[in-house]
This record gives C-alpha cells, sequence and structure tokens, in this order.
C-alpha cells in the first residue's frame, strides 16, 4: 500500500509478513508479535520491524528494542486512539528513534496528531488521496501542547510553532 | 516618552486571543469549509463526515442539525453574546440554548449554513472545536470565579491553560470515550468537581503559589459515581504532566468494547483508587517531566491576556441598596434569591434566572441576548458567565447599579427570583429534540414551573434542586438533584420515575430511586406531594435534601405512592 512520509509518498522497502507467511532469505521484515523471536532468529544485520496491537503494552518491547528498525502500530477503526500513547510511549519512555509507522484505518483529519505522537510513517488504507493528505500536514501552523516532536516554544507562550 | 501603542482593551474574564490564536481559528474554519463541501459534492459519505462534523460541534438531532458552540469556562463578552443572538436570529429559531456544560446550543441549524457560522464565531474569537466527541470537552468553571467572597483562588486561568493545552490534543483526542473536567476554586464546590471524570480545586500552595485537589472518576450516565480524591497537594508546575498521565492511563486502559463502560470512571472503579493512581503515578515518574511542565511565566503570561475589571464602587452604594430593596419588596426577594457576595465592598454578583414561570430552562432569544450584552455592557464589564445551572450570570454589578440592572431584567421577563429553589430546573432536550429520548423532559419542567411559580411560595419552599433526564444517559443530572426525574418508557408511554437524595455539591450524593415510575400526567401532583410532606416534616432551616437524609426515603414513598 502507498506509504507516506513527511506528506509525501515514499517507496516501501519493507516486506510485511502475517502470522504463516515464510521469511525471505534477505531484506527488511515487519513481523507480527507473536513472530517476534523468529524475526530476532534473523542474521543480526537484517533489519527487523514488528506490528503490534493496539493494546500491547510498549513496556514489553524495552529489551528488544535495540534490535528493531521499525515499530507498526495500528488503528483498528480510527475512533481507537491507543496507537497514539503507544507511539508516544515509545519515543518518550523507550527512546526508540526508529521508524513509527501507523497501520489499519487513520484519517487523514489524524495526521498531524500521528506525527506529534511520534509516528513518522503512515501506510495509506486503501482508497485514501494522498493530496489530502498532504494538505492536512500543512493546515495548521500552531499548536498549544508539547510534543515529543519538541517544537519550538513561542515565547513563554504554550504554542508551539508547527 | 516611550512610544507604545495602547494595547487594546482585553476581555474581563477571559482570555483575549491575539493574531496567532485568531490565525488558528481560521485555519480550522477552511478545514471545515472544505470538508462541508466534500460532503455536499458527495465526495464525502455521510459516515466519512460524521466524525468530521462531530469534531466541530455539530450533531444531527431528531428534526434537525444541532450546533454545540463552547463557551470556554462559561465566559463570554458582550461581543461575543451579540454575535450568538445576530447567528439566532439569522440562522435559526431566534433564540438559543444555554446548557449543563455552560456552553451554547442551536437546534435549528442548516448543513451548509455552518461553514458560516463557524467563520462568524471565529470573528468574536469563539468555535465549536470539541464540544462533541470522544476528547477533552469544555473546561467548566464556577459561575461566580474571580467575584466570590469565598473564593481562594480564581481558576479561569488554569481552566484557559486546560483549554489550551486540550486543544487538538495529539494524544487524547480519540478517547475510549468524552472526557470532561471542571475546575474551582473554592471549597464551596458550585462546578459538581465529583461528578466529573476529572474534578480540580484550586488552592494556595504552602508556598504561595498554586496546587490543586484532584478528583477522578465521577459522573452520571447510567452507572453514576462520585468521584475519587487523588492527591491534595499536585503543584501548579505539574499540573499539565500530570493530566497527562492521568488521561493518558485511561487512554491505554480504558474499555473500548462497549460505550457505556468507556467512561474513567468505570476504569477508575476496575482498578480500584489505589490501583489507578499507581498507574498514573508510574507514568508521571516515567515522563519528560521538563517537557510537560508549566513554568510560572507561561501562568503568567496567559494572566496578562485576561482582562481584570477596574472596581470602584461609591461608598454608599451598599447603603443605595439597602434603600432600593426597602421601598421594593420584589427586588428585595430578588437581591435575596438571585445574587451572590462580591470579594470587593460595593460590588455584588446576580444572577439572571433563564427559567421563567412555564418556560423552557436554559432557552434565551435573540432579543434577551442583545438586552443582557447591553446591560453587561452598561453594569458588568463587558462580561457574562453561563452557569452550569443553564443560568447567566452578571459578575461584578455595583450595588448601587442593582435596582437599574433588575428593573430591566424584569423588562424581559428575565428576573424569576427562583435561584437554587423549586423553580430552577435543569431539563435535558428530552424527546423534544433528542432521538435517544424515552419521554419529553421539557413539559415536565414547564409544568413544575408553572405550579410552583409563586416567588413567596418558592422562597417559602427553600432551596431544592429537581433535575429531569429524558432517559438514562443523564444529560440533565438528575442522579445529583435533590429530586431526580427520569423519563422511562413502558409499554411506549412517557413514564417518569422519581428519585431522591442526589447532590452534586462538596456534599456530592446519588439519588436512590423512590418507586415504581409514575405516567405523565400523575408526575407532577406526585412532586407536589413530596414537596407537602417536607413542609409538614422539616424542622429548622432544614433543605428538602436534610429532611430527607434525616427520615429517609419512608415518609416519601407514602407520600407519592399511598394516594395513587
Ligand atoms: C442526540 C442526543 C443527545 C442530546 C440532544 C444530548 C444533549 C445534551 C446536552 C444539551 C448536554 C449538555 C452539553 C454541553 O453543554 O456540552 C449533554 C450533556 C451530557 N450528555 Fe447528552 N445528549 C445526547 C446524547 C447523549 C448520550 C448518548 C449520552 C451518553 C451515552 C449523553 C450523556 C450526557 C452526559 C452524561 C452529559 C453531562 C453530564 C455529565 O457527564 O456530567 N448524552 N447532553
Ligand atoms: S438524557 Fe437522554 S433524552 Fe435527555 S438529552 Fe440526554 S440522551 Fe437525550
Amino acid at each position: 500500500m502507498p506509504l507516506l512520509e513527511n506528506g509525501r509518498l515514499v517507496p516501501d522497502i519493507w516486506t510485511i509478513l502475517d502470522e504463516e507467511a515464510p521469511f525471505p532469505a534477505t531484506g527488511p521484515v515487519i513481523v507480527p508479535l507473536s513472530r517476534l523471536e523468529e524475526g530476532l532468529a534473523r542474521a543480526p544485520g537484517e533489519k527487523l520491524g514488528v506490528a503490534i496491537p493496539q493494546d500491547a503494552e510498549i513496556d514489553t518491547l524495552r529489551t528488544v528494542l535495540p534490535r528493531l528498525s521499525l515499530v507498526a502500530v495500528t488503528f483498528p477503526i480510527f475512533r481507537d486512539g491507543r496507537a497514539f500513547s503507544q507511539a508516544r510511549a515509545l519515543r518518550e519512555h523507550l527512546h526508540f528513534t526508529g521508524e513509527i509507522r501507523a497501520t489499519g484505518k487513520p484519517l487523514p483529519d489524524q495526521y498531524e496528531f500521528l506525527l506529534r505522537c511520534g509516528v513518522s510513517t503512515v501506510d495509506l488504507p486503501p482508497g485514501s488521496d494522498p493530496e489530502v493528505w498532504a494538505r492536512a500536514h500543512t493546515r495548521f501552523r500552531t499548536a498549544y501542547q508539547p510534543s515529543v516532536l519538541g517544537e519550538r516554544a513561542e515565547g513563554v507562550t504554550l504554542r508551539r510553532v508547527l | 516618552m516611550p512610544d507604545t501603542i495602547p494595547a487594546p482593551a482585553l476581555p474581563v474574564g477571559h482570555y483575549g486571543y491575539d493574531q496567532v490564536d485568531r490565525a488558528f481559528l481560521a485555519d480550522r474554519v477552511e478545514q471545515f469549509r472544505d470538508q462541508v463541501a466534500r460532503r455536499i459534492a458527495g465526495t464525502l459519505s455521510e459516515d466519512e463526515f460524521k466524525p468530521l462534523r462531530l469534531m466541530n460541534g455539530l450533531y444531527l438531532q431528531l428534526h434537525a442539525y444541532m450546533l454545540r458552540i463552547a463557551v470556554p469556562y462559561g465566559v463570554l463578552d458582550s461581543r461575543q453574546l451579540r454575535e450568538l443572538a445576530h447567528i439566532a436570529r439569522t440562522y435559526d429559531r431566534d433564540y438559543g440554548h444555554f446548557t449543563t456544560r455552560q456552553n451554547l446550543q442551536f437546534n435549528w441549524i442548516k448543513l451548509e449554513d455552518t461553514p458560516d457560522i463557524l467563520a462568524r464565531l471565529a470573528d468574536v474569537d469563539m468555535h465549536a472545536i470539541q464540544t462533541s466527541g470522544n476528547c477533552i470537552r469544555n473546561v467548566t468553571c464556577d459561575q461566580f470565579a474571580g467575584a466570590a467572597q469565598d473564593e481562594l483562588v480564581d481558576p479561569r486561568v488554569h481552566a484557559e491553560i486546560l483549554r489550551q493545552w486540550s486543544t487538538l490534543h495529539p494524544e487524547f483526542t480519540f478517547l475510549p470515550r468524552k472526557f470532561k473536567i471542571a475546575i474551582s476554586g473554592s471549597p464551596n464546590d458550585r462546578v459538581a468537581a465529583r461528578f466529573h471524570d476529572i474534578g480540580l480545586v484550586a488552592k494556595p500552595a504552602p508556598d504561595g503559589g498554586t496546587q490543586f485537589d484532584v478528583f477522578v472518576g465521577g459522573g452520571m450516565g447510567r452507572t453514576p459515581i462520585v468521584g475519587v480524591h487523588l492527591r491534595d497537594d499536585l503543584p501548579e508546575e505539574d499540573l499539565l504532566a500530570y493530566l497527562e498521565a492521568m488521561v493518558r492511563v485511561y487512554n491505554e486502559y480504558g474499555r473500548r468494547d462497549n460505550i457505556y463502560k468507556a467512561r474513567i470512571k468505570i476504569l477508575v472503579q476496575a482498578l480500584g483508587t489505589e490501583g489507578y493512581r499507581q498507574k498514573v503515578d508510574a507514568e508521571f515518574a516515567a515522563m519528560n517531566r521538563a517537557r510537560y511542565r508549566l513554568p510560572p511565566e507561561t501562568v503568567a503570561a496567559i494572566r496578562a491576556r485576561f482582562g481584570t475589571p477596574d472596581l470602584h464602587a461609591p461608598d454608599d452604594a451598599a447603603a443605595q441598596l439597602d434603600r432600593a430593596r426597602r421601598a421594593d419588596p420584589a427586588f428585595d426577594r430578588w437581591v435575596r434569591t438571585n445574587t451572590n457576595p462580591h470579594r470587593a465592598p460595593g460590588y455584588i454578583s446576580a444572577v439572571i434566572s433563564l427559567k421563567p414561570a412555564g418556560g423552557i430552562p436554559g432557552d434565551a432569544t435573540s432579543a434577551q441576548m442583545d438586552l443582557i450584552a447591553d446591560l453587561a455592557d452598561r453594569y458588568a464589564f463587558g462580561e457574562i458567565r453561563v452557569t452550569h445551572m443553564q443560568n447567566l450570570v452578571l459578575g461584578h454589578v455595583r450595588q448601587d447599579e442593582l435596582y437599574a440592572v433588575w428593573q430591566a431584567l424584569r423588562g424581559a421577563d428575565l428576573a424569576a427570583a427562583n435561584i437554587g429553589l423549586i423553580g430552577d430546573i435543569i431539563a435535558c432536550p428530552g424527546l423534544d429534540y433528542c432521538s435517544l429520548a424515552n419521554a419529553r423532559s421539557i413539559p415536565i419542567a414547564q409544568k413544575l414551573s408553572a405550579r410552583f411559580a409563586s416567588p413567596e411560595l418558592q422562597e417559602t419552599i427553600g432551596p431544592i434542586e429537581i433535575k429531569i433526564s429524558g432517559c438514562i444517559n443523564a444529560c440533565g443530572h438528575h442522579h445529583a438533584g435533590h429530586i431526580g426525574i427520569l423519563g422511562v418508557d413502558k409499554k411506549g408511554e412517557e413514564y417518569f420515575q422519581l428519585t431522591l437524595g442526589g447532590s452534586p455539591g462538596s456534599d456530592a450524593s446519588v439519588g436512590q430511586i423512590l418507586g415504581p415510575a409514575l405516567p405523565e400526567d400523575a408526575t407532577v401532583d406526585a412532586i407536589a406531594r413530596l414537596v407537602d410532606a417536607y413542609l409538614v416534616h422539616r424542622t429548622g432551616g432544614e433543605r428538602f435534601l436534610d429532611t430527607y437524609r434525616r427520615l429517609g426515603a419512608a415518609l416519601f414513598k407514602d407520600a407519592v405512592y399511598a394516594t395513587a
């Protein structure tokens, strides 16, 4: 599916494995949480990502995180906002610096929120218009609270310059 | 001489927008205009559009769209109230409805008009953001904030900080369920802090700063629960960090499988107060506290955007008020029931009742709104407050000018002397507007206020709170009513169930069901009998609630059902 980064479509280098699919010989793969052990058993040079369900406790990734280049969080429906907290915990508690990818069915109107919680790429849901997402990205110039992006505060106010 | 440009006057009582705030709001209006255009063109389905319109306060009710406009911490300025009057006149049926969350609703809005309405609102620094949806809603506040004699800290600056912080919050806009915060700065709880998802009470800290009592997990709905006390010493600089932790624990662990179990109250009950507190403390310890710290300079910068009233009353203001009261008993009664003591000598706060006998609680016509805006300009620094009891307040009125205010109000059917009395009823929109309703709440309120119209009778009965909801969602706060009335459906007929003993204040409690529900035509009589029973059995200065708490339900049960 089309992948969005910084409001632009970018090529996706990752192979996404489901519960059964065999591992490719080489190349970056995203495994479901249940197959994390298998993924970790691959050659240490191979890039590894994990897709977690929206109710996963982020803290359980603490010890394996240095081996992960990507964590995919998911929105089974756009109203289920748990992945926002997961992304923020990854950045803020575990200081994860790799890619955080949003999957599932987020809305374009949530794009800025995703970014400000630490998500870096969005796997666009089928039927998405990348234009609408791009517009959502440039819509607002101001936010009213700090975020993990550490945007510059405007003077001593609560406002952040986006 | 420094050549400073005089700053434009800041609104008294609420934060004054600057260019950055205005630009933000303009962006938001354009975003919604774009969405409405896509909906009307058909490129957005109703399914896709629904969450977007709800984020802008636009609901689809039984007969039309309803637009709910945020009144942050319940404070309006006269310019804003006039704009609301204008919108009522131009786009609605010439009236608006003030709500229990200190907001304003228009009930008859056309979808295609909404972008223009939102643009007009933006012109006066108003919006409908987060008046709906599973996000942090408009923060409510004490209607006598900054004026009341018993207040320790004016909570509106902190309410504004919470408003800003929660506006389009990236993490907390898709919570398991809606989230309501109330804040007070008085030991006498006038905000129902214990019936909110989070209730905050600001008070002076030992070091001279401000700290907060924190309540969590209160609420009404089908599972009414009085909130628990989480801590009493939250320092101001940790206010946002700690709330981030509290709401984040809720976002992560709150139930999402059943909307009736999704409020934070259910989570707090499931984890226990201690269990919830531990999770919050762990989160608080793990987070980047420096990032979320609220420095005193930020509080000061936001405080500096509030206009303050220049309070100077003539020395004989109180004496003049006394003379006017002695000369006019009707005015004297209104002063007794509809005012609140002010911290400054010679001033007083006046409550404008939106509960005329036989009227619809909380409704105001555009002419009334215009008149109140004029009175606010002339007598109250242009400031108007909305109360959670669905009335309006002029916070700072000179005592020597109160008589003139009252006379003007009386000429516009706005001087009912019934604040806190039996005519001061809360009623939800009910079956007249709401698709979820079992019964019509408004006509019951109208019949009750007509039945007890006499101001003498109301004053004799004394403080009593009647609250009516048309279904178990409890928008009318019936659980917190001294007398609660709940609409139920019995084989297609509208019935009403009575609860007694609820209270929203510092002595918060949930009302208990009295007995079988009554048909519509028996309900008003039953309440009259309850009141009679109270009048017979009360001692001293007991309120209805006190008599009920002392004697229990049996006597009231007899009064209602013995003759039924
Ligand atoms: C079309 C249907 C509905 C209408 C017309 C309606 C109306 C209202 C109104 C006018 C308020 C005050 C709102 C404000 O100022 O922001 C309110 C608050 C409230 N509503 Fe509704 N409502 C509806 C649906 C619901 C539903 C579905 C629920 C619950 C499942 C609900 C629960 C509440 C509660 C609990 C409050 C405030 C009480 C509190 O939490 O402290 N309402 N509603
Ligand atoms: S209490 Fe029920 S009937 Fe009344 S407004 Fe709320 S949902 Fe509608």
